[in-house]
């Protein structure tokens, strides 16, 4: 497990991850997470919470396993060959990786946002309803209908689409695209929301939206989010985790993480030394 | 954290902008130091030529403010700096502001020496003076050479020392006043040397500032008023 030699110098002995990462309030807790793809280690004893109703930012370069943390926590790497997670994740205190776990209701409590907005190739609204359905969440097209609106509302789209609902999903802008797979994160009622670069592939008003979307969510979601814009994790968590070369350096309040790091590393890539 | 250091960013124009500001507030500190020497100069030797001089000086002292201010306020648009980045472009914003005040004293300080040039050669208030001016030289000195070191050691120092010329000053306020009510005639040029003693005090107070400020860049800790 040893690193290469000249990527070791820069890291701390201990490998101790520095700041804040424990919570008294947790809604997941991560425990010694260690994830490899085949026999390539992508994350090295990652101890983390995630508190309940927080914004907690992943930054760190590309492939130092920020993204692949993230799928931990829903087991989106269960489909990647070879991937292998140790370690214990728990969400309110149940083992995520127990065989006993129905992965299908765990990703409805877990909802994600991608890169790219990835709508269903269907209507605006079968893509909100497609969820409460198969999850049996409702049956009447009343009770559809309210959590189409709801969501909808909540993502900060409805006013712009309720004219249009039978509309294709994917003939809305790209912001508007995101914010409709938010709509349908969430109309499953998930506790948690991640989001792996839901802002990369949108222009600043777009991104701007989402970002006030963030805040506004956060009153009822633990939303858990990769950002490669160090401002954007500036501007809505309210702690940030740096990772690098699959360790997690530091995970301190955000305020602290951009205005005075605890850890070297985390202070030359947040000023632009490397990454 | 590791010692102080604004180089090896990705972006190196990044670097440069950095180190631009730095030597620009370390130019307008030694302006500023050469400033309070000549006023003070200008007292003791009653050299109203000098004095004078100092006086249009000020000018270029606002011109530094004003083009460094700019050049912070750049670098905040265009780069977004954060942690020590951030520290220290918002100390030179600020260090800018006190400088420019000792400039202002400076120029204060001048303008008493014309008047005290006119009047007669008394020696009320000198010893004073002098004693504060020493002290308060050496403070500004020091500020400037912590600031050039990232040293917040020596910046703490220099805060203390401060505290001593706090002292200095009120004692020496007595000593003007025991002149003024001994002997009359001297109300009117203690009055003016009570002003230079008053921007002497206000210099001291700038070059602390400026240290709280550098003890912000290095520790990130805020001092000011602890």
């Amino acid at each position: 497990m040893k690193l290469k030699s000249e990527q070791a110098l820069e890291l701390d002995e201990s490998h101790v991850t520095v700041g804040q990462s424990f919570c008294d309030d947790p809604k997941m807790t991560m425990r010694n997470v260690d994830v490899f793809y085949s026999d390539k280690q992508a994350i090295y004893d990652v101890n983390i919470d995630i508190a309940k109703n927080e914004v907690i930012a992943m930054i760190g370069p590309s492939g130092c396993g920020k993204s692949t943390f993230l799928r931990t926590l829903n087991r989106m790497n269960d489909t990647v060959e070879g991937c292998r997670v140790d370690g214990q994740i728990c969400m309110d205190g149940q083992d995520l990786y127990s065989p006993k776990l129905d992965v299908v209701e765990l990703r409805a409590r877990v909802g994600m946002v991608f890169q790219k907005p990835n709508p269903f190739p269907k209507s605006i609204r079968d893509n909100v309803t497609y969820g409460p359905k198969i999850h049996g969440l409702a049956d009447t097209r009343v009770d559809l209908d309210e959590i189409l609106e709801k969501s909808l509302r909540k993502a900060g789209l409805w006013e712009e689409v309720k004219d249009r609902l039978d509309q294709p999903g994917t003939g809305l802008s790209g912001g508007q695209q995101q914010r409709l797979c938010i709509a349908r994160a969430i109309a499953v009622s998930p506790e948690v929301i991640l989001m792996d670069e839901p802002c990369s592939a949108l222009d600043p008003i777009a991104t701007a939206k989402i970002e006030e979307l963030i805040k506004e969510l956060s009153q009822n979601f633990t939303i858990a989010i990769v950002t490669h814009s160090m401002q954007q994790a500036a501007r809505v968590s309210h702690r940030t985790a740096y990772f690098h070369l699959g360790k997690l350096i530091e995970v301190n309040p955000t305020e602290q993480v951009f205005t005075m790091p605890k850890h070297q590393l985390t202070e030359a890539y947040i000023t632009g030394r490397f990454g | 954290m590791a010692k102080m250091s604004f180089e090896n960013h990705i972006t190196k124009q990044f670097d440069e902008e950095l180190e631009e500001i730095r030597t620009r507030l370390m130019e307008m500190g030694g302006k500023v130091e050469e400033q309070l020497q000549n006023a003070i100069l200008a007292i003791s030797d009653a050299n109203s030529q000098l004095a004078e001089q100092v006086i249009l000086a000020d000018q270029s002292i606002d011109a530094m403010e004003v083009d460094i201010d700019e050049a912070c306020i750049l670098i905040i648009a265009r780069r977004q700096p954060a942690a020590s980045d951030l520290r220290l472009v918002m100390m030179v914003t600020k260090a800018v502001n006190d400088l420019e005040r000792i400039g202002d004293e400076a120029r204060k300080i001048a303008n008493h020496a014309i008047i005290l040039s006119e009047e007669n050669e008394s020696s009320v208030g000198y010893p004073e003076v002098r004693h504060i001016a020493t002290s308060v030289t050496n403070l500004l000195a020091h500020a400037l050479n912590a600031f050039a070191r990232f040293d917040s050691d020596a910046a703490i120092r220099t805060i203390e020392e401060d505290q001593q010329v706090d002292l200095d000053y009120k004692t020496a306020l007595r000593e003007v006043a025991t002149y003024m009510m001994e002997d009359p005639r001297s109300i009117s040029r203690a009055i003016n040397i009570l002003w230079v003693l008053r921007s002497l005090e206000r210099i001291g107070d700038h070059a602390k500032n400026l240290c709280e400020q550098i003890v912000f860049v290095v520790k990130g800790k805020d001092i000011r008023h602890c």
